[in-house]
């Protein structure tokens, strides 16, 4: 049905030029997910194809909690990918998608949930895209059983550092490939993904939950529901010491069967936004506490089964738009390890010691054991137990994440980099034995190291 | 309805032409570019229920001589469309128009002149069909004003233009509407700091999509712009010389 008209010169757009000379702001900055901003701004383009020519970092909805979306210098290029957010293929048949890197998992989830189509991995949050997906090699629920997205995708397109468009995949120019998995961005511009969509069997999630006495307990029960389940997670007292230290709720869940689901979509519920920055305060030791308390026993069943919607299964926190405003104009930080399955149950035991001893916490805890490493050569989660917590900047917080960073080095497990804004550069060289192979993989394709980001200057020595 | 977009594959055009598809509307699109034709032929195609592949045919506002071609296409793919949304036009800062005399030919050319001839050849055929045609003016189109004299003129120009033909030709069945948006997010703005009441695109389209379904004349979106427009179309010239708005 395509038809063409006349070929016509195609007018050089006006506009770019023109909207430069006004574009100037006073000291613009970005920021990530925390909220410790960076001098810097960044350019939205329809199109990644010309957009990203000349950049030296990409960005998506910038949902890193640290510095992986902030450029290494206030003058840097950086391009915003969230306006290149085309389907470019859908086959209904094999669940095969690609689609411009700036596709948001919102759409996606919006697009082909009622189709029966589910991403195959999805991080806790839905405000992130395809591109950030890849770059981040993000995890979910289902990591022992699918692993990470970076296992679903078939191809990429790619913009490299020398300007040049190649195509990469797990069999072709596989280690770029293997680098740009989890790579943060760092081996060249994502422009386009291709990855497999999952059938569901229905818009519903059957969850049954556990209140969980303490860590011990904790663990014991994650292993017991791993096999059992698709998807399992916990959220965790981070703050209470002592007995029923690691207490929490055990979440384990799988798409409902189509008998089970209410015969109507699930609705979305109401979406709130917190529209100001609380104060520094409102989030101290003693509401945090108070909170846990209440979070902990709201869950008055011991056990219980229900059908529930996937938007507060799958993303609890996406119901505040902006709840990152809560910790106040001092910002936060994740802090999220991997405790390897071989340093076994008594290390996760000493990592809640240490990290109830040291403090900082807030309410904010998950936790997760994780399936096999995949193939990304900076791909976060390896065979083991998962701890996620989010802490309040303060003055301490780089003593707190240097202890732990320590005893994590000393348990042969490592960080998430997404999340990451304090780790030093020899605490994650002696976490991360693959290290060296991203970074010959990274001078073979960018030997200038032209893109770069304040994530890359922090721990691997860029120019800033 | 089977709809032509011109300038459907970027901004508020992209937004109205996947709302629609994503209704199960039939749509063409028209644009520059083969290449980003057919990736947003490919995304509508994509959201459309029932998977309708969508046509594209070049059609470029500086090349009055491809309209007709480009129309026959259109009604070639949908088998005579019934809607025509025209969101395509030319921006520039009225730095750079007054710096460029060959830049403000250009624009005045494009968003004015031949929009209006693009618009003149669509309607020739939405008249026998009671069809709709949806062209996008601006607030800026509403009162001469300092930082849009020349952009905001060739707005004024077609709102004008689209007034008359409301006038002239609603008896007969043709729905015309005029569509002001005020400040909207998108790839044309980007750079640009946000005002108070700056739009999204999503809204936008679905603010226009609604009144081209009830057939209304006029839309200010989002709609808080229709106050503050009247509000400026009442200042007097010795305040519109002060401010700088």
């Amino acid at each position: 049905m395509t038809a063409h008209a006349t070929p016509v010169a195609e007018p050089a757009p006006p506009r770019a030029e023109a909207l430069a000379a006004t574009a100037a702001t006073p000291a613009p900055t970005l920021s990530g997910w925390g909220r410790l901003p960076a001098p810097g701004r960044e350019i939205f383009s329809e199109s990644l194809e010309s957009a990203t020519r000349g950049a030296v970092l990409s960005r998506g909805l910038a949902r890193s909690y640290g510095d992986a979306s902030l450029p290494a210098h206030a003058a840097d290029k950086v391009v915003n990918a969230t306006m290149a957010n085309r389907v470019l293929a859908f086959d209904e048949a094999t669940g095969v998608i690609r689609v411009e890197a700036g596709v948001s998992l919102v759409e996606l989830n919006r697009l082909f949930m009622p189709r029966g189509f589910f991403t195959p991995v999805t991080p806790g949050t839905k405000f992130v895209t395809v591109g950030g997906m890849v770059a981040s090699d993000v995890h979910g629920k289902n990591h022992h059983v699918e692993g990470c997205f970076g296992a679903h995708v078939r191809s990429l397109r790619m913009r490299l550092a020398d300007d040049s468009v190649v195509t990469c995949g797990p069999d072709e120019n596989a280690d770029l490939f293997d680098a740009t998995v989890g790579g943060m961005g760092l081996l060249g511009h994502i422009l386009e993904v291709e990855f497999t969509l999952h059938r569901i069997p229905s818009q519903w999630v059957w969850m049954e939950s556990e209140r969980v006495p303490d860590i011990d307990a904790f663990l014991a029960a994650l292993a017991k529901s791993a096999p059992q389940w698709p998807m399992t997670m916990g959220w965790i007292d981070c703050l209470t010491r002592g007995r029923s230290m690691g207490r929490g709720i055990l979440m384990a869940g799988r798409w409902a069967t189509a008998e089970e689901a209410p015969p109507t979509p699930p609705r979305l519920g109401p979406q709130i936004t917190l529209p100001f920055e609380l104060p520094n305060w409102v989030l101290n030791p003693v509401t945090a506490s108070l909170f846990n308390t209440a979070y902990y026993w709201r869950h008055l069943r011991q056990h219980a089964k229900q059908v529930v919607s996937p938007e507060p299964f799958f993303y609890p926190l996406d119901a505040v738009l902006h709840w990152n405003r809560g910790y106040g104009p001092r910002g936060f930080t994740q802090y999220q390890c991997v405790v390897p399955r071989a340093a076994g149950a008594p290390a996760v035991r000493e990592f809640m010691e240490l990290l109830t001893r040291l403090g900082g916490a807030s309410p904010l805890c998950v936790i997760k054991d994780c399936g096999d490493e995949g193939r990304g050569m900076l791909s976060f989660p390896l065979s083991g137990m998962s701890i996620a917590v989010d802490m309040a900047v303060s003055p301490d917080v780089q003593n707190i994440v240097d202890k732990l960073n320590e005893f994590i080095i000393a348990a042969g497990g490592r960080i998430y980099l997404t999340k990451d804004r304090f780790t030093r550069p020899e605490h994650f060289r002696a976490m991360e034995p693959r290290l060296d192979r991203f970074l010959a993989t990274r001078e073979k394709y960018d030997p200038q190291r032209r893109l770069r980001s304040a994530l890359s200057v922090r721990l691997f020595g860029d120019r800033a | 309805m089977r709809a032509v977009l011109l300038g459907g594959t970027t901004g508020i055009g992209r937004a109205i032409a996947r709302q629609l598809a994503e209704r199960g509307e039939s749509v063409f699109l028209m644009g520059l570019d083969d290449d980003d034709l057919a990736r947003s032929a490919a995304d509508l195609t994509a959201r459309h229920p029932r998977g309708e592949k969508v046509g594209y045919a070049r059609c470029n506002l500086e090349q009055p001589d491809g309209f007709a071609a480009a129309l026959d296409a259109a009604d070639a793919a949908l088998g005579d469309f019934d809607a025509v949304v025209v969101t395509a036009a030319m921006f520039a800062t009225q730095e750079a128009l007054e710096a460029d005399v060959e830049l403000t030919r250009r624009l005045v050319t494009v968003n004015y002149a031949n929009t209006v001839v693009f618009c003149e050849h669509a309607r020739k055929r939405l008249l026998p069909r009671k069809g709709r045609l949806t062209v996008f003016s601006s607030v800026a189109g509403d009162r001469g004003r300092k930082p849009v004299a020349i952009y905001g003129s060739s707005k004024g120009g077609v709102a004008v233009y689209l007034e008359a033909l409301d006038h002239k030709f609603h008896a007969a069945g043709l729905s015309v509407l005029c569509v002001k948006p005020g400040f909207v997010k998108t790839g044309m703005t980007a750079g640009l700091k946000p005002p108070p009441f700056a739009g999204e695109p999503e809204q936008v389209a679905r603010d226009v999509i609604r009144a081209m379904d009830r057939r209304q004349a006029l839309l200010y979106t989002p709609g808080i712009w229709r106050l503050v427009m009247m509000v400026i179309r009442m200042l007097p010239r010795f305040v519109m010389r002060k401010i700088g708005f």
